[in-house]
């Protein structure tokens, strides 16, 4: 009886065990799926643009008669925002860390980190409203000639979005360098500014490099924030007071469009959503070695 | 000024410097709601939870966007939960340490920051055209789930992470296996860490608003999905009826969008109306995580 008991309940053990690793053989499911699916749509495109063209064309007009299939357009419209967005987000979400991490007594930061998380936490949709219909309007006072729709604003607002990220992510390198180093420094007489620039940041660069890296990944795919405060003219330019597109912009301009499934048009969000893919993989590859690495040498 | 005078100066600018760079984000975030408040207040009113959208904006309400909403984050709990918490239990406890369990693990951290609009083209191609879904509320919610699953993983992997190996220890001793003590010991133990990322992955479903642009979410519809309880005059006087799953549907953030897009001045009070009642329930669910975080911090146990 015992033997039969022991037996079942080594069974249930090990169907728990099946059915857990299952669970997490789903996220590997879904990135496959995420691959198959963008290149199965990619390759039908490819068959009908020829993928030079689609790197080279400086125009992108795939809903107009006179049909162009540049990315680069859209590419740069997702660089100019990004590079502003970080403009913004590095200075800012790393002097906060510093803050927060070598000068900021214990009580401080458990109210200040909380904040932070929730600045983090508005819905991105609220962010481009505010971008639109606050920043754009507050830049017009101080440069009149700004269009309505440009990336300057939305890249501001996008900016103030990811300092949470950079902040805590820094931090988090920041803190882990061991105390050692801090006594150290503070045995030799250097104030905390020097401790922090001299001693805590050199030693905690590649954690705040992949924290960098990680956030410019964010800013190339964010998308509600340009969609609505960026315009939807794919334009080649780096003047950020004129509407401009981004990767991620056309995505939801043809979804909210009722394009037909199968069409070229169809095609292009996939081919799109196949660049923004790749390259924010690429970025968040980089930025997970270069946090395993810098771990390995603290912990 | 000394060498020594200077050096302080710089350290005490420097703390200035810090003060303000910490207040900037937190000012802009009073600003913003701020100019919510003063630009949608008017429009709270019970009328506008109760109607349908319209082409006048100040007939235009929410109705089909939070019943949506409630629709969309049933549907994706129910699926990210269980899902998230197993996956989380094997990488913790069970998953060996080779080369798959890495390669796991990287495509966790991988997809965790996968752009939400990707998402949206992988429901869009697999839930929408594949599985023959359309564009209904279920094949949006199964978008979202796979969305937010890497968080529910990766904050169940802390809370178990965060329990010291003594308690397994003792299970075992007690002639306890390893799933009576994940069931008896490490997840009541985990719990509350666990809620607390839950609750944050499900504020963060509801904010979602490309992923389901992507999915074919409408941006105008006045009706509901089928409610999932119907009332019957016979006997069981109740049925259940899963039909909803298969509607039509529009969420709070696109009905946002939708009106923030409009040029009518009208629409941009109701947007901000919206906006409002999106950001409390986001203030919410993110309090109470950061609450329960709190409270399970400051509760000893080992």
């Amino acid at each position: 009886m015992l033997g039969r008991k022991k037996f079942i309940l080594g069974l249930k053990e090990k169907l728990i065990e099946k059915l857990l690793f299952l669970c997490s053989f789903l996220s590997v499911l879904t990135t496959f799926g995420i691959i198959f699916i963008l290149s199965a749509e990619s390759i039908e495109f490819f068959k009908e643009v020829p993928v030079l063209s689609f790197l080279t064309d400086t125009q992108w007009t795939p809903l107009f008669v006179n049909k162009h299939f540049g990315i680069l357009p859209l590419l740069c419209g997702t660089i100019l925002t990004t590079f502003i967005a970080i403009s913004v987000a590095l200075p800012i979400g790393l002097i906060s860390a510093v803050y927060l991490s070598e000068y900021a007594s214990d009580k401080t930061r458990n109210i200040i980190k909380p904040l932070m998380e929730i600045l983090a936490a508005v819905p991105t949709v609220v962010y481009g409203y505010f971008a639109l219909l606050f920043i754009t309007p507050l830049l017009k006072k101080i440069i009149p000639s700004i269009s309505g729709f440009n990336a300057l604003s939305s890249g501001l607002v996008m900016g103030i979005m990811i300092i949470p990220l950079v902040a805590s992510l820094s931090e988090d390198a920041l803190r882990s360098v061991p105390n050692g180093l801090r006594e150290g420094a503070y045995a030799l007489g250097s104030t905390r500014l020097q401790l922090s620039f001299k001693v805590i940041f050199p030693a905690a660069l590649s954690g705040i490099i992949a924290a960098l890296i990680l956030a410019i990944s964010r800013a190339i795919g964010e998308t509600m924030i340009v969609a609505i405060a960026a315009g939807q003219q794919p334009r080649l330019t780096l003047n950020p007071l004129v509407p401009i597109e981004t990767i991620t912009a056309y995505i939801v301009q043809v979804s909210l469009g009722d394009t037909p499934h199968g069409t070229l048009e169809y095609r292009t969000i996939f081919a799109c959503g196949m660049t923004l893919f790749l390259l924010t993989l690429c970025l968040n590859i980089i930025s997970f070695k270069l946090k395993k690495k810098f771990q390995e040498i603290y912990e | 000024m000394n060498r020594k005078a200077l050096n302080n100066f710089w350290d005490k600018l420097f703390k200035l410097l810090g003060i303000t760079s910490i207040s900037f984000g937190l000012l802009v975030l009073l600003a913003l709601i701020i100019d919510v408040i003063i630009d949608g207040y008017p429009r709270i009113t019970l009328n506008f939870f109760k109607s349908f959208p319209s082409r006048k904006p100040e007939m235009a309400g929410i109705l089909s966007a939070w019943v949506g909403t409630i629709w969309i984050m049933v549907i994706t709990a129910l699926i990210s939960i269980p899902i998230g918490i197993g996956a989380g239990i094997y990488l913790e406890e069970y998953a060996p340490k080779n080369k798959f369990t890495n390669f796991i693990e990287i495509n966790i951290a991988n997809l965790a920051g996968v752009p939400s609009v990707i998402y949206g083209l992988l429901g869009l191609g697999f839930f929408v055209r594949y599985m023959n879904l359309d564009r209904s509320v279920l094949a949006g919610g199964l978008t979202l789930a796979l969305l937010v699953l890497p968080v529910i993983i990766l904050s169940t992997r802390e809370a178990l992470r965060a329990i010291p190996s003594s308690i397994r220890e003792a299970s075992y001793a007690l002639g306890a296996t390893k799933w009576q003590t994940i069931r008896n010991q490490l997840l009541p133990a985990a719990i509350g860490n666990i809620l607390t990322g839950i609750i944050l992955a499900m504020s963060r479903a509801m904010g979602e608003t490309a992923p389901l642009i992507t999915v074919g979410a409408l941006t105008y519809i006045a009706f509901l999905p089928q409610n999932p309880v119907i009332i019957k005059d016979s006997f069981p006087f109740m049925g259940i009826s899963f039909q909803g799953l298969f509607d039509p549907f529009t969420v709070l953030p696109i009905q946002i969008y939708n009106w923030v897009s409009r040029p009518q001045k009208g629409f941009i009070t109701d947007a901000a109306a919206g906006i409002m009642v999106l950001l409390i329930l986001t203030l919410i669910m993110n309090s109470i995580a950061i609450f329960l975080r709190y409270q399970n911090q400051k509760r000893v146990r080992w």
